[in-house]
């Protein structure tokens, strides 16, 4: 561990909050309709949109009619990236297929438009060895920012439920999305892709350049339009990679600033939405103990993931390494890791993006310590809440807020209220189904591929090994794609390349569409509940409160919310977890 | 449902177009007006020819000859390390034409494939370098960003650490002064982003191709 190690991390949580509270108060005014200084710029293409659309959004919705349009939305998406990217050669007219890949093949495609759709951009491909730079913009690109801007939609419906004194309008799902894009998502975009141009992302639709190395050795550089995917995949908490290395591609993440910038960029708009819905709820401090519970158990996670990776791997030990910081070198586990982002900037980049559902990588997961990689693990065991993925990350903790401010209720014998508004047992049920259904497909996944046949052959002993990395490796993906987070113990299923030899393989085909089916599910029955919560609280009395009113926006409230979230997530994980990391983290026994 | 599925069927269309197609291309219009050199790449030619890109970490190898043909395995040819050149960090990225595939090497924590990995790449390091580092080398005094496969596959920097190490073969092998190895591995290291983002790196491309114009290889 170094001081610079530290400071990087203590400078990213201030300079994110800094970022984050005017950002919050940018939002709130966007969503209430209020002015802002983009307005003079957009509302005129926004009304021509609505034109466009057909909508009228001045007609309110209710939860129901909220839901069916975004679910018929979601529908369209789906087909529309399904049928670019298998007929990705029907696009070389474009000259945006300079390799001129062919489709891959309809179970990774599945996997894949499943994937992209629900923000969770796990990919059972290698980017630049699959994917045309047409169907990385029109296919992918495009659904990195609908997917967020549909997360982002339903956080605020459900802010909208909570706060609402009348009527059973959650708002208009058109023109949410339309103005998340518009005032949000695509002014940041543009900006975030020009700094990392500028820090040495590449953004180019040249052919894939091949020569001749320094030494005379015949190499091949891929190229594309990085910068601008790059950005929104960071800002939108996607976190599919371009290439298949992801952001430890050099041209995706050029720099140690680079590195940093695009973790603030990936939490900025989760931490943003907690601030705006303190403001919307017309208490700050409501935002404040939100932020600060994901604050607390965000620096715990980095913490320990920061000190494990420092400390160095049983492997690199038996192999003789000395991990401690040496002159000119910071030591610690640095296998699959990059030089330039070193073990501070590596465990810091993999807690950022899987307490968010991002799940980019600058490292390698599958090769992180056992207590390093538990960290993920159960960053992903407490279902996405600690910040979480832009707009689920909120609704999904106001559901927890909802549990904790029930029990809290239990707990001193009153009924409980959250803002005025009575909890009751309607609500209660919708939570807690809206809860479990995540954790439970993610069980119910990866039992189901440990214990068929056809799963288990997913598992490649040829890198894996048997033990309890293989267990790991398989929890590890269908946790990630349950919480549609897509980071991976990436050695699952083996380097799977679409266009090359490893395709027939049974296990590879199983997990496509085993996953498929995991993030799709995981994704609209919480999207669901939590729209529901969201109708069923809308236009509820608000009684004012009392003495004997239970506080949400104090440091005991806190303390009970962390208290809540932590219990829920061990209580339904703690044996998987044993099996696998928890086992490695704890032997230094080498298994084979 | 009907006007539900009309006004889908549409916004998928037009945010396709905005999102998909004008978006892109004003980032990749802008980018090469504004940064034409990193939007391309970061490319290096020499004498007019490409030999890479400073951002993408090559092989520093010589192809060996069996009976005056390239030796093949696994339908890759067999390399050895060019001693006269700084060596980048091992890698998990398969070689040379394969459409630039960057892959994770994804060797675990706890596992003996990861052992015997290590091991290897710690001889091929000592094997290079200890005969001429005053004392030896041990895997004990082996960098560990020597030994550890980096993340992309094409890693293009080396520590400090590192550098300093291979310095004294570059120097024995180059007839250099030690001096002017280690001054050239100063002229080409990255302090760490904002002065703490990150780690100081070398970057192996252009050290490479500095030493080659200082004793006039090509």
């Amino acid at each position: 561990m170094t001081f610079t190690g530290w400071f990087t991390i203590f400078a990213f949580v201030v300079i994110l909050t800094a970022i984050a509270m005017p950002l919050g108060r940018y939002m709130a005014a966007v969503y209430t309709g209020e002015h802002t200084f983009l307005d003079w710029l957009l509302v005129r293409p926004e009304r021509f949109l609505y034109r466009v659309l057909r909508v009228d959004v001045n007609k309110g919705q209710d939860w129901k009619q909220y839901a069916k349009s975004l679910i018929i939305f979601s529908l369209a998406g789906w087909l529309l990236l399904y049928l670019i990217l298998r007929t990705q050669t029907l696009w070389d007219f474009t000259g945006l297929n300079p390799m001129h890949y062919h489709s891959a093949p309809w179970n990774v495609t599945f996997n894949t438009t499943s994937s992209f759709l629900t923000n969770t951009n796990w990919q059972y491909y290698g980017g630049e060895t699959t994917m045309s730079y047409f169907s990385q913009m029109a296919g992918l690109t495009v659904q990195n920012f609908i997917s967020a801007g549909v997360g982002i939609v339903v956080a605020v419906a459900l802010v909208r439920g909570i706060v609402s004194r009348s009527g059973k309008s959650i708002g208009n799902f058109y023109q949410d999305l339309i103005r998340t894009i518009l005032w949000l998502l695509i002014p940041m975009a543009i900006v975030i892709a020009l700094v990392l141009v500028f820090q040495g992302s590449i953004d180019n639709f040249s052919h894939y350049l091949s020569f001749k190395g320094v030494t005379g050795l015949p190499n091949t550089i891929a190229m594309g339009p990085v910068a601008s995917q790059e950005a929104i995949k960071e800002l939108g908490t996607n976190g599919g990679g371009f290439f298949n290395t992801n952001s430890a591609h050099p041209f995706e993440n050029p720099t140690g600033f680079s590195n940093f910038f695009e973790m603030l960029v990936v939490l900025i708009i989760p931490a943003a939405l907690v601030f705006m819905y303190g403001r919307m709820t017309g208490n700050r401090r409501q935002g404040y103990a939100i932020y600060s519970t994901m604050m607390i158990m965000f620096l715990g996670a980095v913490i320990v993931c920061y000190i494990a990776e420092a400390h160095g791997s049983p492997a690199q030990h038996a192999a003789g390494l000395h991990t401690a910081v040496i002159h000119g070198s910071s030591g610690g586990n640095l296998e699959g890791k990059e030089q330039r982002f070193g073990t501070a900037g590596s465990a810091l980049f993999d807690v950022v993006t899987t307490v968010t559902s991002c799940g980019a990588v600058n490292s390698a997961i599958e090769s992180f310590t056992g207590i390093g990689g538990a960290v993920p693990f159960a960053n992903l065991s407490a279902s996405e809440v600690i910040f979480g993925g832009v707009g689920t990350g909120l609704y999904s903790i106001l559901l927890y807020v909802l549990l904790a401010v029930f029990i809290g209720g239990l707990m001193v014998g009153r009924t409980p209220e959250y803002l005025g508004k009575k909890i009751e047992a309607r609500e209660i049920k919708l939570v807690s189904l809206g809860l479990l259904i995540t954790p439970l497909t993610a069980l119910f996944c990866t039992a189901l591929a440990t214990a068929s046949k056809a799963g288990r052959a997913s598992i490649d002993t040829a890198v894996t090994g048997h033990g309890p990395q293989g267990f790991s490796e398989t929890f590890y993906a269908y946790l990630s794609q349950a919480n549609n987070n897509g980071s991976a113990f990436a050695g699952y299923t083996g380097f799977v390349q679409p266009n090359a030899g490893n395709l027939g393989s049974h296990g590879i085909t199983f997990a496509d569409i085993l996953g498929g089916f995991d993030m799709l599910f995981a994704r609209y029955a919480p999207i669901l509940f939590a729209l529901a919560v969201a109708g069923s609280l809308a236009g509820k009395r608000v009684s004012p409160p009392g003495l004997g009113t239970m506080r949400t926006d104090n440091p005991t409230f806190v303390v009970l919310l962390i208290g809540v979230i932590v219990l829920v997530g061990a209580l339904t994980f703690f044996p998987a977890l044993l099996l696998g990391p928890i086992v490695q983290g704890l032997t230094p026994h080498l298994y084979s | 449902m009907r006007k539900d599925i009309i006004s889908s069927a549409i916004g998928i269309l037009v945010l396709a177009l905005l999102c998909g197609i004008i978006y892109p291309l004003v980032i990749e219009g802008v980018s090469q007006v504004a940064f034409p050199g990193n939007a391309n790449g970061q490319l290096v030619h020499v004498h007019g020819k490409l030999v890479g890109s400073k951002l993408i970490g090559q092989n520093f190898a010589d192809i060996v000859y069996k009976h005056g043909k390239p030796e093949i395995s696994d339908g890759n040819p067999v390399t050895t390390p060019d001693p006269r050149y700084f060596q980048t960090r091992p890698s998990g990225t398969t070689p040379a034409d394969n459409d630039a595939a960057t892959t994770f090497a994804n060797y675990g924590p706890n596992s003996t494939i990861t052992l015997a990995a290590l091991k290897s790449n710690i001889a091929t390091y000592i094997q290079l370098n200890g005969k001429y580092y005053p004392g030896g080398l041990t895997a004990g005094k082996v960098p560990v960003d020597a030994a550890d496969t980096s993340a992309s596959g094409v890693d293009p920097d080396i520590s400090i650490a590192n550098a300093d190490i291979q310095a004294y073969r570059i120097a024995a092998v180059r007839h250099l002064s030690l001096s002017t190895v280690m001054g050239l591995v100063s002229k080409y290291t990255g302090l760490r982003g904002l002065g703490f983002s990150g780690e100081d790196t070398v970057n192996v491309l252009e050290l490479n191709l500095a030493l080659n114009r200082i004793t006039g290889n090509n």
